[in-house]
């Protein structure tokens, strides 16, 4: 329980920190190009390593589980310009389904 | 912004519901969106924690998701004007979807509409929230209910609409690739945090 309140506590002074530091110091000012394309590629980095460990990961051991369907129905729903929510819920739905089937 | 207002709320209902399902209680849920304000970091740092990650994994891995922030602070610095707390204040309601709205192009940012937009979505992201951790404790079997699929579903769903361009593809590619191959020798989270290092990609030119 103590672990998650330090975490939710410095992730949000964190984020406050970062959010605000912008307009509290830099005032006009732009940051240097190469640092903003270093930075631009951080959330795709780990978006992407969050939905294959979240897909396969199982503590350290790597398994195929009824989340691959669920994953798999959610690129389907994204592909189809569904909106994020009926994502979540078709993916949710799709790996329930399936471990009460299978 | 009426579709986008029921978007919010239903995104901040599913952190509420998978924040549960993580190990949190419904105040630290609330609190987090509260002060965060960011649903992809808030994500991240409930999924290291509910699959056992330590402390340090879940914070440096939604600090890194947040740095995003750092240049999206400064494209709208010159636009906010008045005391050094109006400004940090002001700046708490960036998000990417209040970021978007006030962008009139050419570098020019409307803040009203940053003010505007950002405080009707914080109060339906924290009110979405507090809805879902509240009632989801009611769902039941968080695996029966196949909520450990929603997490990787929700992370795709981020990532395909920034997913734009070459670099990013790659570097959302190389991304995965270093967390799974890590994923059997280091803790969890800790290949969340090394994936990262794919970014380094935007030093070639």
């Amino acid at each position: 329980m103590s672990s998650i309140w330090t975490v939710v506590a410095v992730v949000g002074v964190g984020t406050m920190a970062i959010k605000g530091a912008g307009p509290l110091f830099l005032g006009g000012r732009p940051l240097p190009v190469g640092l903003t394309s270093v930075v631009d590629l951080l959330a795709p980095a780990l978006l992407g390593a969050l939905v294959v460990v979240q897909t396969f990961g199982d503590g350290q051991a790597l398994v195929l589980d009824e989340r691959v369907i669920g994953v798999a129905v959610a690129a389907i729903a994204l592909w189809r310009k569904a909106p994020l929510l009926v994502v979540v819920v078709a993916a949710a739905a799709a790996t329930a389904l399936a471990r009460a089937v299978l | 912004m009426a579709p986008l207002t029921v978007a919010i709320v239903g995104f901040g209902f599913s952190f509420g519901v998978l924040a549960r399902s993580a190990g949190f209680g419904w105040p630290a849920a609330v609190l987090m969106s509260a002060t965060t304000f960011a649903g992809s970091a808030q994500f991240a740092a409930a999924s290291i924690l509910g699959d056992g990650g330590t402390i340090a994994a879940a914070i440096g891995a939604a600090l890194l998701l947040n740095a995003r922030y750092g240049p999206i602070g400064v494209t709208v610095a010159p636009w906010l004007t008045g005391s050094a707390l109006s400004r940090f204040v002001h700046a708490q309601l960036t998000v990417d979807e209040s970021w978007a709205i006030a962008a009139e192009g050419d570098g020019r940012y409307d803040p009203k509409k940053i003010v505007g937009a950002g405080l009707l979505l914080y109060v339906c992201w924290v009110g979405g929230t507090a809805i879902g951790a509240i009632s989801g404790e009611r769902l039941g079997d968080p695996q029966a209910l196949g909520l450990d699929a929603a997490f990787p579903a929700l992370f795709l769903g981020l990532l395909v609409p920034i997913a734009k361009g070459r670099r990013r593809v790659q570097a959302a590619l190389l991304g995965a690739a270093i967390a799974l191959v890590l994923t059997p020798i280091a803790p969890p989270g800790v290949p969340i945090i090394a994936a990262g290092a794919a970014c380094l990609l935007g030093i070639r030119r």
